[in-house]
């Protein structure tokens, strides 16, 4: 049989699935431009401790406000801080926090959404309406409460950006879900009699799962944002940690005649944003996903 | 000569594939279509026939292209035209009518005003013009008082209803032509004549040209003068409907009409082997080759070019076609179905009633349901073990509905269903044991839906064995390679997921998965109507041989009464939730007849130019069954009176053993059947 030749492909590894997805992602202009602004980040995350070049708390009051040399490459700060160092270390905790809220959002909103979706009836509506509630609180005014009550550690700050970055994700598990459960291979691993959890995990899982990832990935971007503007207005990082948000807020009056001390960190936080959003899009792209979320820039 | 409308030369339309490949889903279709003529397009599905009839009005599908070639009408090729030149022509010179039109129509806007907006944009009528004109077209397609139906909304009518108005609007422009894309595919038999019936009046009186695509020969038999079959994107014959149909000198053409089940024939038709090649897949050779049973060693590496006959009037593509000129009078032939039919009794249900009604608060709290009038009531059938008995009927008649209960998917509001006698099963499966669960098995409509797309062959194949069987490693494959190979699979499928596998192999796929589980009843919902004609013989002798070899017993759901006639025992009538006609299948399909078994025998379509369809009944659907009396009532052209409208009509039996429900008796049934 000729077709044979042509439709035989092996069943692949979970390791060369993702790595074909990876290439797929990276064959795209936009896409290869948002891995290598990724990964640039993350791998700078984990190496700039040991290639700053100064101390990043350092407070040096003769070096204040000095403009870009060949000693201080990006200038100093109003304390004499050197610019560069601390915006290759500034991105470490916003990157840490929002990447483990972003697991902790993916995780309930994800299992929320399936669970609603299966269930559907009087349980779906009624968490459905709490969920919309907290929609419809400003996240931001939330937050502040929570971190003013609750203090400004991690511990305190991915739980709660996961909470509040998990609602959405609910939504699109929920509508995935309620896709797929109307398809006859559920009915019929239904009339079979297998468990809800065997339902969950065998049949809606592998369906719902690229949608709900891509999701997660968009939301880490949106996170990340938030989490800057948490920090700009003192609720995030506590200083001295270098921290972008928490620098632009330092640094916007001095924008005038100090624009070195605003313009670094600002391009690290931007560029860190449009790096994960273009992964986002290119990775819902590889897995042929039609994404309904806007990205935030 | 008649005047040519449409020209359609060297056309060629296909995509790029990942690896840069070009791959042709038209190729080099050459062919006219004439005034007033009515050209009826044939194909399965991927066989390029909806990519012809949308390039004919100058549309090519996103992320197709063409190749070469063009469309050429009214000395124009549409297909180089600018957007704007061509809006000109779609809508007043070729309209279009797609599947499910009457879904297309906007919700919210009311008929009248939807067929003004088409006028306004399609012709240069003034506005008390246009006013007249939307009642003589909702009268052309015979729409009872056009002045009401003007002001309904689109939900208000029913499918055939919608149809119609879709027909109106596409008429609007007075187009020269009119390409119809599968126009009745979706709507119930019935409907459907009607509606073919329609477009062939419409036809003559207007003197529009029309194409029209399906894959369901029957209908295109009732409205074509030329047919044209295409297979692999390829015309492989061409010619006048009649000759076509009688005698076929394609051999795929020739199968193909073999493969149909007919109503006049009871057991199963030749199935043809194998399926059509994916686009992309043919090289070399002729593209039916696999299949054919007239190929030779030159049809292998060498590809029949199309051949036309001036005698016949017709063109093919088949270096041997002469060897079917001389016999090709299609003799069907069929396999009879031996019946296993035991003497024990499987599955009874016994007064079953099922609700669809939004249940009061007091009664969800109380868990029980009420409801006077129940979407089907007093359901009484026996069912013997190692019999396919066929639940058949409209859209709305409950057959499916039963079948939900009888699978515990769906809660009776009363009755009994009793499995081998003593067992009763609930029909909630939450109340059911495993083994209840593991004797009952479903194979559903479309195989799309029920094979998860995530899993792979080995794995849904898997699932009923591990589950019931708690099989695992060696013995797992083993058994899996086991029911593969009945079902005609080999063992390299194992790995392979759904999208990679045709139509009529995920259909296999789903039936291995119902017969791992070892069951003694499988419930089949309209289980071939979603495959393509040349595989759906294939899947139902595959049915029936498995049948054979376990003694399993089928319940089988369809709307089609020529696949019912084929494959069943028996036959069960439903009307709005109401058992109309209960007999063996050679007594259901003679006379007499229930009066709403008539209107369904009368609206098959045959692929035969010689049998028209019998437009007995009105094609209206009802909501709702009547309160009382007989639920045919509303639609049924014999209704003696007050006593139709009242009293529940009693079971008759005839001296074969069917039983009629009617209040007219038997002899009188007969007597008008046979005029
Ligand atoms: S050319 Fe050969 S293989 Fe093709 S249809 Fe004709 S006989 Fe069959
Ligand atoms: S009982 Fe009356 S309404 Fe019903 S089918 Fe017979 S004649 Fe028609």
């Amino acid at each position: 049989m000729k077709l044979d030749n042509i439709y035989q492909e092996e069943k692949k590894s979970n390791f060369a699935k993702v790595a074909e997805i990876i290439i797929t992602m990276a064959s795209r202009p936009s896409g290869f431009i948002g891995l290598s602004i990724l990964i640039f980040h993350v791998v700078l995350a984990f190496i700039s401790p040991y290639i700053a070049p100064y101390d990043f708390k350092a407070i040096n009051p003769t070096l204040m406000l000095q403009a870009p040399s060949a000693e201080y490459w990006f200038g100093t700060d109003d304390l004499g801080r050197d610019v560069f160092t601390r915006t290759i270390l500034g991105g470490r905790t916003a990157l840490t926090i929002t990447f483990f809220g972003s697991l902790i959002a993916l995780l309930w909103g994800g299992l929320l959404g399936i669970f609603c979706g299966l269930v559907g009836g009087k349980t779906d509506d009624i968490v459905m309406r709490i969920v919309d509630a907290f929609l419809s609180i400003p996240w931001i005014l939330a937050m502040l409460l929570i971190v003013s009550l609750l203090g400004t550690s991690t511990e305190v700050l991915i739980p709660a950006l996961g909470f509040f970055y998990g609602k959405g994700i609910v939504r699109v598990a929920r509508a995935a879900t309620h896709d797929v459960i109307a398809k006859d291979f559920i009915v019929s691993a239904r009339a079979r009699g297998h468990s809800n959890f065997s339902i969950i995990w065998n049949e809606i899982i592998p369906n719902v799962r690229d949608a709900i990832l891509v999701e997660g990935a968009m939301r880490w971007s949106w996170m990340l944002l938030g989490f800057s503007s948490l920090s700009f207005l003192g609720f995030g990082v506590s200083p001295p940690t270098p921290d972008w948000g928490l620098m632009i807020s330092n640094a916007r009056g001095l924008m005038s005649f100090a624009y070195w001390s605003v313009i670094a960190p600002i391009v690290g936080l931007s560029s860190l944003i449009i790096g994960i959003n273009l992964t986002a899009d290119a990775f819902a792209k590889a897995l042929g996903i039609d994404r309904s979320t806007k990205a935030p820039v | 000569m008649t005047e040519i409308i449409q020209k359609v030369k060297n056309l060629s339309i296909g995509f790029k594939s990942k690896k840069g490949e070009e791959i042709l889903i038209l190729r080099n279709i050459t062919t006219n279509i004439k005034k007033g003529e009515t050209v009826g397009i044939v194909g399965e599905s991927g066989s390029g026939k909806s990519t012809l009839a949308l390039a004919m009005m100058g549309y090519v599908k996103h992320g197709l292209y063409t190749i070469g070639g063009e469309c050429e009408f009214n000395s124009s090729n549409l297909l180089k035209m600018k957007n704007r030149d061509l809006e000109k022509i779609r809508g007043r010179k070729i309209a279009m009518i797609p599947q499910n039109a009457g879904q297309a129509l906007t919700p919210n806007l009311k008929i009248g005003y939807q067929i003004d907006e088409a006028l306004q944009l399609h012709s240069d009528l003034k506005e008390e013009e246009r006013e007249q004109k939307i009642s003589e077209l909702l009268n052309k397609v015979r729409l009872p008082s056009p002045e009401t139906i003007a002001l309904r909304y689109p939900h208000e009518l029913s499918g055939g209803q919608q149809q119609r108005v879709a027909v109106a609007m596409a008429l609007a422009g007075t187009p020269d032509l009119l390409l119809l894309d599968e126009p009745t595919t979706g709507l119930d038999v019935t409907t459907q004549a009607h509606v073919l019936e329609l477009l062939n009046f419409i036809a003559k009186d207007t003197g529009t040209s029309m194409v029209y695509v399906s894959h369901d020969l029957g209908a295109i038999a009732q409205v074509s003068d030329r047919i044209i079959v295409m297979y692999s994107g390829e015309i492989v014959l061409e010619g006048p409907s009649r000759d076509i149909l009688k005698k076929p000198i394609h051999p795929y053409t020739y199968g193909l009409l073999k493969s149909i089940p007919k109503l006049s024939l009871a057991g199963l038709p030749q199935s043809m082997p194998g399926s059509q090649p994916q686009p992309g897949t043919m090289h070399r050779g002729c593209s039916f080759f696999d299949r054919c049973n007239f190929s030779e060693e030159k049809c292998k590496n060498n590809s029949p070019q199309l051949e036309y006959l001036e005698e016949l009037k017709t063109s093919v593509r088949c270096f041997n076609y002469k060897s079917l000129m001389n016999d090709s009078q299609v003799n069907q032939t069929v396999n009879k179905i031996k019946t296993s039919l035991q003497d024990k009794e499987i599955l009874n249900l016994s007064e079953v009633s099922i609700s669809y009604a939004k249940q009061k608060l007091l009664d969800q709290v109380l868990n029980r349901i009420s409801d006077d009038n129940p979407t089907v009531k007093d359901i009484n059938i026996n069912i013997k073990k190692g019999e396919t008995i066929a639940l058949v009927g409209e859209s709305g008649s409950g057959k499916s509905t039963i079948l939900k209960s009888i699978a515990g998917l769906l809660r009776t509001k009363g009755g009994i269903i009793k499995f081998d006698q003593d067992r009763n099963l609930s029909s909630d499966l939450k109340e059911r044991d495993p083994n209840d669960l593991r004797i009952i098995q479903l194979i559903f409509q479309n195989p799309d839906e029920s094979l998860n797309p995530n899993h792979t062959v080995e794995e849904i194949i898997a699932q009923p064995l591990k589950l019931y069987f708690g099989l695992k490693g060696e013995e797992l494959k083993k058994n899996i390679i086991d029911l593969l190979q009945k079902v005609r699979l080999g063992e390299f499928y194992m790995s392979r997921y759904p999208r990679q596998l045709s139509g009529g192999e995920k259909q296999r796929v789903a039936v291995a998965r119902a017969f791992a589980a070892k069951p003694d009843i499988i419930l089949c919902d309209e289980v071939t109507s979603a495959l393509d004609v040349s595989v759906q013989a294939a899947v139902l002798n595959l049915l029936q041989q498995l049948k054979e070899d376990f003694g399993t017993t089928y319940i089988f759901v369809s709307h089609d009464l020529a696949v019912v006639r084929a494959i069943s025992d028996r036959v069960a009538v439903l009307y709005q939730g109401r058992l109309c006609e209960v007999g063996p299948s050679k007594d259901v399909y003679q006379f007499p007849s229930h009066p709403y078994t008539e209107v369904l025998l009368g609206a098959v379509l045959e692929p035969d130019p010689d049998i028209k369809p019998k437009l007995v009944a009105e094609d209206i659907v009802e909501e709702k069954p009547p309160q009382k009396g007989c639920s045919f009532q509303g639609r049924c052209s014999r209704i003696l009176g007050d006593i139709c409208k009242n009293e529940v009509p009693p079971w008759q039996i005839t001296n074969s053993g069917n039983s009629i429900r009617c209040h007219i008796p038997l002899k009188e049934l007969q007597k008008d059947q046979i005029n």
